[in-house]
């Protein structure tokens, strides 16, 4: 029994295994419990704060459930009008070429109303990081379908599910993206288990180090979950996104050293 | 020491632009004002000054790279015309809201829709009422030269710093395209790394142990805050409404009767002025320089002397709106305009004074 440490002990410095990163502010997350947000907010601070990188890195806030973003991550932060982030993010890297530069975007946000801003600062291969929510649905406004909704999937405005005759298929633009020459790097992750956590930081990590080494633009996608808009439980979430976007949206490299994967 | 040349208005406001230390100049082309990106393009300032000088892939992303950019607590500005202007709307009100400094100029074509490629004024609601959604004021700045497209890219950049707001340089496809000597002003060095820090504390340009993280937003889900938010920049309005006033009276000393006409129908209207008292008609002008804010107490001064005012647009009839209200309907107030792309003569501006002020 004397090598079970008692609570008491577990709250000892020399005892503490993991602390929440300086660059994470203390404010509550605004986010459902269960919900993937946070994870990755927690995934790029952390990532900037090995980088000792508080100093040098703007990040950009989309509209949509990040939309507060700048409320949680201790940075210096913009909020981008519906879509707009990759444009604010072109400018600021432009003028301030020194300093790593990240968008943080859902699906609605990047890949319906900012479809153009994202694919033009991708071909323009801008030194940004783009980091890619993606739970297939519109969390923010209440659970509306988004471009990346799956076929048959239901959501408030597709309540028979998504009808790709009438509705469209759902928008694969990391592929999209990946075939532009300006885009150096290109993956897509998870962060629903500790395993798929470690990865994505990983991605996240290469995606700012590559930035630094002006390769042009990364992005890293991320399949979430959205349990309120799904919904579902955060535990019956997560299993339908293993079984239903991950088959959808395959989890693994796409795009490296400027090369496509296959 | 200033400099002497022969200039487009277009190329004036852009060459202006690099002297008055611009960073960033982001642009999508449109007639009647595509000359302003070509002439950045062509003298590579990023070669002498550093500024930036970048085609977008729209005005939406244009406007967009400058609220990105006005962030940092850079000198950034766009230019585009009538339809163009029309969708940085949502990108400007953004702008007002989250109180950032920009520069946007609007040589101004005949609408709605497509319209035409020829001058018009017809945007001067959208320019001083708002035109984006929500409670907001741009600086309205209406040059009737090549030299104020000049002047005014300096003076801009001034004023919207000076407030935390975006400043409209409110041009017409005439003032853009036509050619007359101007004298620029020396080259002013861009901010400094330092000058930022201590002159825009606000801005985006990495948080450091000595002070809190800096955000830019117009968000505030408390209604409470964005309540006193409005009024905040309602008390900068007010604000503006006293101190940048801007207007220039020509023979209005001894004038029975007035014109208000701002931009190139002021320059028109100038002329008229000539004929009409040629002919013994004691008519004077005010040009507004400033659209908002408005000259209402020199207006309202000259409602007391003079026996009717003639407002002079090329536009159906929208600045008038404002001089009524200037002079609180105490005179005939009239509205002469050509619109869709047509530039009313001399001579019709004064045959439309004898008819609507004078003989009405
Ligand atoms: C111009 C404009 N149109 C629509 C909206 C309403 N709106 C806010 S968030 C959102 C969708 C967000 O969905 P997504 O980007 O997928 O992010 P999530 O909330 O799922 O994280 C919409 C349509 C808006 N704010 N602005
Ligand atoms: S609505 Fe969905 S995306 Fe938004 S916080 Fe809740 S679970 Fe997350």
């Amino acid at each position: 029994m004397s090598d079970i440490i008692t609570k008491e002990q577990i709250r000892q410095p020399e005892n503490l295994v993991y602390s929440k990163t300086k660059l994470l502010t203390d404010k509550a997350l605004s986010y459902c419990p269960g919900c993937g947000h946070g994870t990755a907010h927690r995934i790029v601070m952390e990532v900037i704060e090995e980088l000792s990188a508080q100093s040098e890195t703007i990040g950009i806030a989309p509209v949509g459930c990040s939309v507060l973003a700048y409320e949680f991550m201790n940075i210096d932060m913009q909020q981008a009008a519906h879509g707009r982030a990759p444009a604010l993010a072109t400018a600021v890297k432009r003028l301030m070429p020194e300093k790593y530069v990240f968008t943080y975007q859902g699906d609605g946000d990047l890949a319906a109303i900012g479809t153009a801003e994202t694919i033009h600062a991708c071909n323009r291969g801008e030194n940004i990081t783009i980091i890619f929510i993606n739970n297939g649905i519109y969390g923010m406004t209440g659970g509306q379908m988004a471009p990346t909704t799956l076929p048959n999937m239901k959501a408030s405005t597709c309540p028979y599910g998504r009808d790709v005759a009438t509705m469209g298929n759902p928008l694969k633009i990391t592929e999209l993206i990946a075939q532009l020459p300006g885009v150096h790097y290109v993956t897509r992750q998870a962060v629903h288990t500790p395993g798929n956590v470690r990865k994505t930081k990983k991605a996240v990590r290469k995606a700012f180090d590559l930035q630094k080494e002006n390769k042009g633009l990364t992005f890293v996608e991320i399949v979430s979950n959205c349990n309120s808009g799904w919904k579902m439980t955060p535990v019956q979430s997560n299993k339908w996104m293993e079984e239903n976007m991950f088959p959808f949206y395959p989890l693994g490299d796409i795009k490296v050293d400027g090369q496509l994967i296959k | 020491m200033k400099e002497l040349r022969l200039m487009k208005g277009n190329e004036a406001v852009a060459e202006a632009a690099i002297r008055a230390g611009c960073d960033g100049y982001f642009g999508y082309p449109i007639t009647p004002q595509s000359e302003i990106m070509e002439y950045l393009m062509a003298q590579q300032p990023e070669k002498t000054t550093g500024m930036v000088v970048l085609q977008a892939e729209s005005e939406v992303a244009a406007i967009n790279m400058v609220y990105g950019g006005a962030s940092c607590g850079k000198r950034v500005m766009t230019s585009s015309s009538s339809p163009g202007i029309s969708l940085k709307q949502e990108g400007i009100s953004y702008i007002a809201g989250a109180e950032l400094p920009c520069v946007i100029v609007n040589v101004v074509r005949g609408g709605p829709g497509l319209g035409t490629i020829q001058p018009s004024q017809s945007d001067y609601f959208q320019s001083v009422k708002g035109g984006g959604h929500g409670d907001y004021r741009l600086i309205v700045l209406a040059p009737a030269s090549v030299q104020e497209m000049a002047d005014f890219a300096g003076l801009g950049f001034d004023l919207a710093f000076k407030y935390r707001n975006p400043v409209l340089i409110l041009s017409d496809g005439v003032i853009g395209q036509m050619m007359e000597k101007v004298e620029l002003d020396e080259f002013k060095p861009r901010f400094t790394k330092e000058e930022i820090a201590k002159n825009t504390p606000w801005a985006t340009f990495g948080k450091t142990d000595d002070r809190e993280r800096n955000i830019i937003t117009s968000l505030d889900l408390d209604s409470a805050k964005q309540e006193k938010h409005v009024t905040h920049l309602s008390e900068k309005y007010k604000l503006m409404e006293e101190n940048e006033v801007r207007f220039e009276e020509f023979q209005t000393e001894d004038a029975e009767y007035l014109i208000v006409a701002y931009g190139s129908s002021a320059r028109i209207s100038q002329k008229a002025v000539d004929i009409a008292r040629a002919k013994g008609i004691k008519v004077g002008l005010l040009r507004p320089i400033t659209l908002f804010p408005f000259p209402k107490k020199p207006l309202a001064e000259l409602a007391k002397q003079v026996k009717g005012i003639l407002s002079v647009e090329m536009s159906l009839g929208q600045m008038v709106e404002d001089v009524k209200l200037a002079v609180e309907c105490k005179v005939k107030v009239e509205h002469f305009g050509r619109y869709g792309g047509i530039i009313p003569t001399p001579d019709e501006v004064v045959a439309a004074l004898e008819q609507k002020i004078i003989g009405g």
